[in-house]
C-alpha cells in the first residue's frame, strides 16, 4: 500500500509537529494552525491527521506528562521520524525547484503586504 | 470567571466516551479539555461550548471508534496449531476418538440412509414427465353410511369425461388391470405382466421410446414392450415388426420399444402395453356389455389434465357426474393426482387420508433422533473431557486467547471430527446400501456425481459439527483462567446437569424405540397367529390364462391330476384364495332390513373346493355331488351369517334380482381372504363352474413339494402345450400380506439397535470418565475398606437413576404413539404392560453391562497406584 503521499493538511500538520517538537501534541498543533491560518481547526481533525501520519510511519508518539488543564490526563507527544523528515525535505525540494522555474511575470502580481 | 465555568458540557463527554476506543480515551479527553480551558480563557462560555461541540463531533470517525487490536497471531499459524492440538488429542485418547468418530459416523449413515429412503419415496413417479397433470379417477361408493373407494370405474364414465369435459382433459384413457401374460415367440415363452390400454396411455406416461412411437397402439395389433423384455424375447435382434403370441390366443406385432420404467414408478411391473381394441376383439372381457352400464366398474381410468387447469376445480366439476346414472347408493368421483399415488394410498369417505406418508414421517423422525443421539454422545464426551482440557483453556487464555478464538478452536475441532466421521460414514454407506436396498425393497443409488448430493452432505456435516461442538465450545471457553490454572475448577452439580439431561434424552429415545419396535412385532405376530381358517401348506394356484386351460373339462383334469398320485384334490374358483374381486350388493334374505345394502364378497367355486382348501364346516354341510340340487346352492361364512342375523341360516333362501334364489347349504368358519388386519369379510361361496379363473391344487403331503410339482407338470404341459407351467404357492401369497409391515419392522429393528448402540457407546465413554474423575476417591474408599461391589454400586447408581428417569418419560410417550399406530388396524393386539417392564429392564441391564466394564475396572484397581501421586 502506497501511503507515502501526503495530503495538504497532513503535510502542514507534519510541518507543525517539526516546528513544535519537543512539545507537539494535538492541542498546541491545532492552536498553532489556527493562529497561522486564521481558520478554526478542530482538535479532532488534527488528531485524525496525526493518527494517519503515525500509520504511515512519518511521526512517532509517546505519552507525555499530565497537566492540570487536562484534568490530570496525559497527552500524546509527537516527533517526526526519519521517514517523516525525508518526506518533508522532498516536498520542500519539489516546491523549491518548481518556484525557481517560474519565469518572472508568469504569476499575476499580487500585493503581499 | 469562576472555576465551574471551565467545565465543558458533560453529555458530550459521555457521548464520546461511548464511541471512543478505550485506549484512546485518555489522550482524546485530555486534549479536548485542555483546549476547552484555553478557549474559555479567550472567549465567552457559549462560544467555547459551541467549539467544544464541534471538536467533539470532529472526533466521531472510524479510526477513533476502532478498538485496539488484540495481539493477533497470523490466522494460518493458529489454525495449524488448532489442527495439531486436535489431532494430538484424538491420538492420545484413542478410545474416545473411536467412540466419537465411530458413533458420529453411525449416526450419519443412519441419517443418510433414511434421507435417501425419504428422497426415493418422495420422488415416486416423478420419472413420468406429465407427473403433475396425471390423475386416476377413483370411485367412492357409499352404502349404509360406509364408503369404499375403488380404483375401478365404468366405461361410460370415461366416455363422458372424454366427450363432455374435453376442455379440462388433455387425455382420458381406460386401462385394464395388470395381468400376467404368457408371451411366446417361437419356442421361447416368457410370463410378464402387462396391460390392455387405450392408445393415449403410453403418451400420457411419457414412456421413453428407444424405437417406434408412443402412439403405436392406435393399430390394435401392436404392442409396446420394455427393453428388458425385448432382450429376453429377441436377444440382440431388432424387435420391431416381430410377432408375439399372447396367452396363446392372439398375435401382436412389436411396434415400439421403451426404456424400462424405474422401480419407483407405479407402473414398474408393467412390461408391455397392449391395445384395448385387441382385447375387445379377442376375448371381449365384458367391454361390449359394459358400454352403457354405469354400474359395471371393472377398469382403471386415467386422465391427463390440460395445462393450467386446477385439479380441485375440475374435481368439483366432475364429482357427481356418475350419480344420475347409477341404480343405487351414492357415487362420487375423485381425481387422484399422481403425486399422491404412492404416499397417500388410504381413503376415508372418498378423500385421501394418509398412508405411506406416515412411514416417511416416522423414519424422518427416527433419522433425526439417531443423529441427535450421536451428537449428544459427542457433546457429552467433550464436556466430560473438559476437565482434562481445562488446563489447556487456562493456558491459552493466559497467553492471550480471547473467548471467540477458543470457541473457534473447539468448533473447528468438532467440525474436523465430523468430517472424519463423514469419510467413515460414506464408506459405511457404500457398504451398507445393497443390504439396505434389500431390506427396504428399494433400488436406491447414490448419485456420487450430483452437486446437490454433495452440497447437502457437506452442509449437513458442517451443521453436525457445529451442533455437536456448540455446547463444549461455549462451555469450555467460559472457564475462568485463574481458577482453572489454580486447579480450583469445581464442576458443580449445575455443570453436569446438561449432561444428565442429554443422557436422559438419549435413553428416552432408545427406550421409546424399543417399546415401539416390540409392539410393531407383536402386532405382526398377532395377525400372523390369527386363525386363517384353512391349511395353506402345499396349496398351489394356477391362473387360467389361456383358452386351453378354460377348455379342458374339469373332471378330466381332476382325474388326470389325481392319477399322478401327487395330488390330494383339485378345485377351481373365480378368485385366488387371498383376494376378493367381486362384491355382491343386491343379495336379500328373509327378514332383511330393507335399508341395508349388504356387501358380500363372492366366490364361484366347484364341488371340491372345500375339500381342497380344507375349510371347516360349522353348520350344515359342504357341497356334494350326491345332491344335484346343490347347483343352485351357496355356502356362507360366519361373518355373513352374523351380518344376515339369521339364527339358523342353513336352508334359508338368498335372492338376487334377475337370478334364481340360492339355498344356504352350510356355514363355514371365517377364513382370512383380504387383509389379516381387517375384520373378516362376509362371504358367499356359490357353486358355479363357468366363472372359474383359477385352478387350485392341494399337493399330497406324502411327497415333497418339488417331487409333487414335477409329477403334475406333465399334465399341464399336455393340456396347455403353448405355455409354461406357471403357478404360485398360497402360503407365499398369504405371506405377502405381511410384507409391508415386516419391512417396516425390520427397518425399525435396525434403527432401534443402532440407537441403543449409540446410547451405550456414549454411556461407556461417560462411565470411563466418571471412573477416572473419581479415581482418588475410589482409592481412598478402598484403603478404608470399601468392597469392589460397594464401589461398583456407588459408580453405577447415578446412571441407573438417569435410565430410570428416561424410562418413566418413555412409557407414556411410547404408549401414545404405539396406540395411535395400532388404531389403523381393525384386528389389533392390545398393548401389554409387560412390554414396558421388559423394555425398561432390558435398557437397565444393557446400561449396567455397559458401565460395569468401566466401573469394575476402576473399582478393582490397586489404590496405591491412584494415591501415590499428588
Amino acid at each position: 500500500m502506497r501511503r507515502s503521499d501526503l495530503g495538504e493538511f497532513e503535510e502542514i500538520v507534519l510541518l507543525t509537529v517539526a516546528v513544535l517538537t519537543p512539545n507537539a501534541y494535538s492541542v498546541v498543533i491545532a492552536e498553532e494552525l489556527e493562529a497561522q491560518t486564521g481558520h478554526t481547526v478542530t482538535t479532532g481533525a488534527v488528531h485524525a491527521a496525526l493518527q494517519r501520519l503515525e500509520d504511515k510511519g512519518l511521526v512517532n508518539s509517546q505519552m507525555g506528562e499530565a497537566t492540570a488543564e487536562r484534568g490530570g490526563r496525559r497527552k500524546r507527544l509527537f516527533t517526526v521520524t526519519v521517514a517523516g523528515s525525508r518526506v518533508l525535505h522532498e516536498v520542500q525540494a519539489v516546491r523549491d525547484r518548481l518556484w525557481q522555474r517560474i519565469l518572472p511575470n508568469a504569476l499575476p502580481k499580487i500585493d503581499l503586504a | 470567571m469562576s472555576k465551574e465555568d471551565h467545565i465543558p458540557p458533560r453529555w458530550l463527554d459521555w457521548l464520546l466516551e461511548r464511541f471512543c476506543a478505550p485506549h484512546l480515551w485518555e489522550e482524546v479527553q485530555g486534549d479536548l479539555h485542555e483546549r476547552y480551558q484555553l478557549r474559555s480563557k479567550r472567549t465567552s462560555k457559549q462560544k467555547a461550548d459551541w467549539l467544544y461541540f464541534r471538536d467533539t463531533i470532529s472526533y466521531l470517525r472510524v479510526s477513533i471508534f476502532k478498538r485496539k487490536d488484540s495481539l493477533k497471531p497470523i490466522l494460518t499459524d493458529m489454525l495449524r496449531n488448532y489442527l495439531t492440538i486436535a489431532l494430538r488429542n484424538l491420538i492420545r485418547n484413542k478410545t474416545y476418538s473411536v467412540i466419537n468418530i465411530g458413533g458420529l459416523a453411525v449416526g450419519m449413515v443412519v441419517a443418510m440412509l433414511i434421507g435417501l429412503w425419504i428422497y426415493d419415496e418422495l420422488s415416486y413417479d416423478t420419472y413420468h414427465p406429465n407427473y403433475v397433470h396425471i390423475a386416476q379417477v377413483m370411485d367412492t361408493r357409499t352404502f349404509n353410511g360406509e364408503s369404499t373407494t375403488s380404483d375401478l370405474g365404468a366405461i361410460p364414465l370415461a366416455n363422458e369425461l372424454r366427450t363432455k369435459y374435453a376442455n379440462h382433459f388433455e387425455h382420458v384413457s381406460l386401462v385394464w388391470k395388470n395381468y400376467t401374460h404368457v408371451l411366446a415367440v417361437g419356442d421361447k415363452k416368457v410370463a410378464q405382466s402387462g396391460v390392455w390400454t387405450q392408445p393415449e396411455f403410453p403418451e400420457m406416461l411419457g414412456l421413453h421410446m428407444i424405437k417406434g412411437s408412443r402412439g403405436a397402439l392406435k393399430d390394435p395389433s401392436s404392442v409396446l414392450i420394455t427393453n428388458s423384455l425385448s432382450k429376453a424375447l429377441f436377444g440382440e435382434k431388432d424387435p420391431l415388426g416381430q410377432i408375439i403370441r399372447i396367452d396363446n390366443m392372439a398375435e401382436v406385432k412389436v411396434a415400439g420399444l421403451f426404456e424400462d420404467l424405474p422401480k419407483n414408478s407405479t407402473f414398474y411391473e408393467t412390461k408391455l402395453f397392449l391395445a384395448w381394441d385387441k382385447a375387445v376383439s379377442t376375448f371381449g372381457g365384458g367391454v361390449k356389455e359394459a358400454q352403457a352400464d354405469w354400474d359395471y366398474r371393472n377398469w382403471r381410468i386415467f386422465v391427463q389434465l390440460k395445462e393450467g387447469t386446477d385439479i380441485h376445480t375440475v374435481n368439483n366439476i366432475v364429482k357427481h357426474i356418475a350419480q344420475p346414472h347409477i341404480k343405487e347408493g351414492k357415487e362420487e368421483i375423485l381425481l387422484y393426482p399422481m403425486s399422491q399415488w404412492h404416499l397417500y394410498n388410504q381413503f376415508e369417505n372418498g378423500q385421501v387420508a394418509g398412508g405411506r406418508i406416515q412411514f416417511v414421517w416416522m423414519f424422518g423422525i427416527i433419522g433425526v433422533f439417531v443423529l441427535l443421539l450421536a451428537c449428544i454422545n459427542f457433546m457429552n464426551l467433550s464436556t466430560a473431557r473438559s476437565e482434562k482440557r481445562a488446563k489447556e483453556v487456562g493456558i491459552r487464555k493466559a497467553i492471550g486467547s480471547v473467548r471467540t478464538q477458543l470457541i473457534g478452536q473447539f468448533l473447528s475441532e468438532s467440525v474436523l471430527i465430523s468430517f472424519l466421521a463423514l469419510v467413515l460414514a460414506l464408506a459405511f454407506l457404500w457398504i451398507s446400501l445393497p443390504f439396505f436396498n434389500q431390506i427396504a425393497h428399494k433400488e436406491i443409488h447414490i448419485t456420487w456425481a450430483s452437486i446437490s448430493f454433495w452440497t447437502i452432505i457437506l452442509g449437513f456435516t458442517v451443521l453436525t459439527g457445529l451442533l455437536a461442538g456448540s455446547y463444549p465450545a461455549f462451555y469450555l471457553s467460559s472457564f475462568e483462567t485463574i481458577k482453572v490454572l489454580k486447579g480450583a475448577l469445581q464442576i458443580g452439580r449445575l455443570a453436569t446437569l446438561p449432561r444428565k439431561v442429554l443422557v436422559v434424552t438419549q435413553f428416552t429415545v432408545s427406550v421409546t424405540l424399543i417399546i415401539g419396535t416390540i409392539i410393531v412385532y407383536q402386532q405382526i405376530q398377532f395377525a400372523k397367529n390369527r386363525p386363517v381358517g384353512y391349511n395353506r401348506e402345499g396349496l398351489v394356484l394356477i391362473h387360467m390364462n389361456t383358452p386351453e386351460l378354460y377348455d379342458t373339462p374339469y373332471n378330466f383334469l381332476r382325474s388326470q391330476l389325481l392319477l399322478t398320485g401327487a395330488v390330494k384334490d383339485m378345485a377351481r374358483s373365480s378368485d385366488p384364495t387371498t383376494d376378493i374381486s367381486y362384491i355382491e350388493k343386491n343379495i336379500s334374505w328373509k327378514g332383511k332390513d330393507p335399508s341395508l345394502v349388504p356387501l358380500l364378497g363372492s366366490f364361484a367355486v366347484t364341488h371340491d373346493y372345500g375339500n381342497t382348501l380344507g375349510w371347516q364346516i360349522k353348520e350344515g354341510r359342504d357341497f356334494s355331488r350326491e345332491f344335484p340340487t346343490d347347483t343352485g346352492s351357496v355356502i356362507i361364512n360366519e361373518a355373513a351369517a352374523k351380518l344376515m342375523g339369521l339364527k339358523h341360516p342353513v336352508g334359508e333362501h338368498l335372492s338376487s334380482p334377475g337370478q334364481p334364489d340360492r339355498i344356504i347349504t352350510g356355514v363355514v368358519k371365517d377364513m382370512i381372504v383380504t387383509s389379516p388386519y381387517q375384520k373378516t369379510m362376509p362371504m358367499l361361496y356359490m357353486l358355479e363352474y363357468k366363472w372359474s379363473n383359477f385352478i387350485m391344487v392341494r399337493l399330497s403331503p406324502s411327497l415333497s413339494v418339488h417331487e409333487a410339482l414335477e409329477r403334475i407338470e406333465p399334465v399341464f404341459k399336455k393340456i396347455n402345450p403353448g405355455s409354461e407351467f406357471d403357478y404360485t404357492f398360497v402360503d407365499e401369497e398369504y405371506a405377502h400380506k405381511f410384507s409391508d409391515e415386516e419391512r417396516i419392522a425390520n427397518l425399525a429393528t435396525i434403527f432401534t439397535t443402532l440407537s441403543i448402540f449409540l446410547s451405550c457407546l456414549g454411556l461407556f465413554g461417560l462411565a470411563s470418565f466418571m471412573a477416572e474423575q473419581r479415581i482418588k476417591e475410589i482409592g481412598v474408599r478402598k484403603v478404608l475398606g470399601a468392597s469392589v461391589f460397594s464401589l461398583w454400586q456407588l459408580l453405577s447408581k447415578d446412571f441407573v437413576l438417569l435410565v430410570s428417569v428416561a424410562f418413566l418419560i418413555a412409557v407414556p410417550v411410547s404408549w401414545y404413539f404405539s396406540n395411535s399406530w395400532l388404531q389403523q388396524y381393525e384386528y389389533r393386539t392390545s398393548i401389554a404392560w409387560w412390554v414396558f417392564i421388559a423394555s425398561g429392564t432390558g435398557a437397565l441391564l444393557i446400561t449396567l453391562l455397559t458401565i460395569s466394564f468401566q466401573t469394575l475396572k476402576a473399582a478393582s484397581r490397586n489404590p496405591i497406584k491412584s494415591l501415590r501421586t499428588e
